[in-house]
């Protein structure tokens, strides 16, 4: 990472709980975690808290539908490692790899629900353009989704426009798939707290 | 409480804590770096692209700021604030047209009892 206090800037603990990750998973600890263990009572606390309600929080949207938003809304920032990251969980979590990349490659086309397509839609305006107008949000609400499930995508697309600017800022390594592998069955044990 | 407020609390929480709370940098440099308005060179070629296109940030972008007496502690918060501002941005901005997308529909129900 770009800069050195993100990754040599730990405390003993910290140095302690990263090697038993690392032990566990067999893979180098994620600059994903590394950026939320620095100094987490500045950030990482309560960022965790905002993606856990935001990822796992009660919703009518199931955790591969977000999952799937967390990856396409990184697609539209072209950051790499939330892309692979996200792209992971959302496969794991439907237990469908196909239906993940058909939708990343092309929304228009892939085979998925009309609300969660009007969704997405919405949500790659907001993230191009940073921002949406009424009649974008008619358009979602006409398709059949609810006030409260725009509301619960907003709050994903936030977390992770967030997340993907640090991951491109700080300089995040891009690992391979098993490491990817690994952290996706992670966030589905263990969530984001 | 609704799932949506917890949700919305948690984010503010996220804003307050990096512009309100203790920090490196001063807080004035911090709602700076969130609004990303009113920063100096080299900072604000950094802080932009955090905001506007974060994958074309360089390591000589950082280096310049460093170069310019910013510490690294410094550099984490202000760029932490300015992808917390980007996003907060946008999401209000959703949130404010889906409370209009919601509200509109009610006034066109009752478009016709007032003519202009």
């Amino acid at each position: 990472m770009r800069l050195k206090i993100l990754n040599s800037g730990y405390g003993f603990g910290t140095k302690v709980l990263f090697a038993f990750i690392h032990a566990v998973s067999r893979q180098p600890v994620p600059d994903a975690a590394k950026l939320v263990f620095y100094r987490p009572d500045f950030y990482g606390a309560p960022m965790k808290e905002f993606t856990q309600e935001a990822m796992r929080g009660p919703s009518a949207w199931s955790v591969g539908d977000r999952e799937l938003m967390a990856a396409f809304v990184s697609k539209m920032n072209a950051c790499a490692f939330c892309i692979g990251a996200h792209t992971a969980t959302a496969a794991r979590a439907y237990q469908d790899e196909a239906k993940v990349s058909a939708v990343l490659s092309d929304l228009e086309t892939a085979s998925i629900e009309e609300p969660l397509r009007a969704t997405l839609r919405m949500l790659r305006k907001l993230t191009r353009e940073h921002a949406v107008n009424a009649d974008d949000m008619r358009a979602v609400l006409a398709a059949g989704v609810s006030r409260e499930q725009i509301e619960d995508a907003l709050a994903v697309c936030s977390a992770f426009n967030t997340t993907d600017r640090l991951a491109d800022a700080f300089g995040f390594f891009v690992p391979g798939p098993k490491a990817f592998e690994a952290g996706a069955k992670f966030l589905l044990r263990r969530g984001y707290r | 409480m609704l799932a949506e407020d917890k949700k919305r609390m948690a984010h503010t929480a996220v804003v307050t804590r990096v512009l309100e709370g203790d920090g490196r940098a001063s807080r004035a440099g911090r709602r700076a770096a969130f609004d990303n308005a009113g920063l100096a060179e080299p900072l604000r070629t950094l802080i932009d692209k955090v905001a506007r296109q974060p994958t074309r940030v360089t390591n000589e972008d950082v280096a310049a700021v460093k170069a310019s007496g910013v510490s690294e502690d410094q550099i984490f918060e202000l760029v932490v604030c300015a992808a917390i501002g980007q996003a907060t941005r946008q999401y209000e901005t959703a949130l404010e047209a889906l409370a209009e997308a919601m509200t509109g529909k009610k006034r066109s129900e009752h478009a016709s009892e007032d003519p202009q």
